[in-house]
């Protein structure tokens, strides 16, 4: 039973969790699109299309730091063999594909009216979309074994060998020339955007992460019980064969 | 206790490798991820009439509609070097003297002849009374006059 000693202690302390999280969520949530779309003012050349950068810029924000945040549960769980660094990879991958991908939808819409083009192959967006992928990949690779345990490690890897793209995504605008423009928010010199634009754009990226926090603790919660039932069955037929 | 230090020493050079082999790679595809090219890069790169795309400030004052009303002449300029553009259809919301562009085409008789224009966005947000207020106190220019002003006092 030991083996599910730490995971105990995590059901323990995310059923605390959990409620302030799914709290905060509501909350900026309400706050960051109110801002966005009624608090903020236009911008002085993209007009009201700006308010497509409140979803765009967090969702990007999010798709880097939910595949950090995997990649370092992979080398742990490659290394440490901790049952709970897998299942944490494995629960914030979808998570991590949906803001990639709502990342990619919103940038084209931005994209089609501002820069005149749904899509260039420029190094900042075929970045991103190599990210996407490896997300999705993720997801098959980790699911493709009939041993769990196998297919976890196979994610891991993948996930490790990713992580190279983490970097170049960030600072390709800085690189090579794109036609994505650069950081405004994380740069040297401080923000080049304007406090009013700011707020609404931190209130975003505050809510997506309270988000990603809810959902990835409610799915582990799914997994760890999953597993326990699995393991009361197992252990349950062999009692029985036993008699 | 060992076997998990050599796990992670085996990690570490992994990542290690990786890290160099894809700088190494990146580094030697460096001219092929670039997305379009400068004026001044034109003066040295070998484009022949191959399409390829030009990136740069529309120059200021540059910018005239033909009489046929849907050519559109303009330069595209980086300050140091300048390179006349001429292009046939619709030019993107963004597209207005200043501003960053790039344009796909291929060079005819020294002018760049652009099958699409696609307008570059700074990294600068703010609303228009800011834009106004900056500009009446002399601090924000539109790009193309403060990047002069930034190259003139290198």
């Amino acid at each position: 039973m030991h083996r599910f000693a730490n995971p105990a202690r995590f059901l323990r302390l995310s059923a605390a969790l959990l409620p302030w999280c799914a709290g905060a969520t509501v909350i900026l949530m309400i706050l960051g699109l109110w801002l966005s779309l009624f608090g903020s003012p236009p911008d002085y050349q993209q007009g009201e299309t700006v308010r497509i950068m409140y979803i765009h810029v967090p969702a990007a924000w999010m798709s880097l730091f939910v595949y950090t945040n995997m990649a370092v549960a992979a080398a742990v769980g490659l290394v440490w063999k901790h049952p709970l660094a897998d299942l944490f990879a494995k629960a914030a991958a979808p998570i991590g594909a949906g803001f990639t991908f709502v990342c990619l939808v919103t940038g084209s819409l931005w994209g089609a009216p501002m820069w005149g083009t749904w899509w260039v192959w420029d190094a900042r967006l075929t970045s991103v979309l190599i990210l996407f992928f490896l997300y999705l990949g993720y997801m098959a690779l980790v699911n493709a074994f009939d041993d769990p345990q196998r297919g976890m490690k196979a994610g891991n890897v993948l996930l490790l060998v990713g992580i190279v793209n983490v970097p170049i995504i960030k600072f390709s605008v800085d690189w090579w020339n794109t036609l994505h423009q650069p950081a405004s928010v994380m740069r040297m010199g401080g923000p080049s955007i304007d406090p009013s634009m700011l707020a609404p754009l931190l209130a975003m990226a505050g809510a997506f992460t309270a988000y990603f926090l809810s959902v990835v603790f409610l799915r582990l919660r799914t997994e760890i019980n999953q597993r326990k039932i699995q393991t009361l069955r197992l252990s349950a037929a062999a009692d029985g064969t036993r008699g | 206790m060992t076997r998990k230090k050599r796990r992670l020493t085996m990690l570490g050079l992994a990542l290690l490798g990786l890290g160099t082999a894809t700088a190494l790679a990146l580094t030697a595809f460096q001219d092929n991820i670039v997305f379009f090219y400068s004026p001044s890069q034109l003066q040295t790169q070998q484009v022949g009439d191959r399409n390829f795309r030009l990136g740069g400030l529309v120059e200021e004052g540059s910018v005239h509609k033909q009489p046929d009303g849907v050519t559109t002449a303009f330069r595209v300029t980086d300050t140091a070097h300048t390179v006349d553009v001429s292009y046939r259809g619709q030019l993107p919301d963004l597209f207005r003297e200043g501003q960053g562009v790039v344009a796909e085409g291929r060079m005819a008789n020294g002018v760049f002849v652009a099958r699409e224009v696609l307008a570059k966005h700074d990294e600068k947000y703010m609303p228009p009374e800011v834009s106004e207020a900056l500009k009446q106190a002399g601090v924000y220019k539109n790009p193309a006059e403060s990047e002069t002003k930034t190259a003139k006092k290198e």
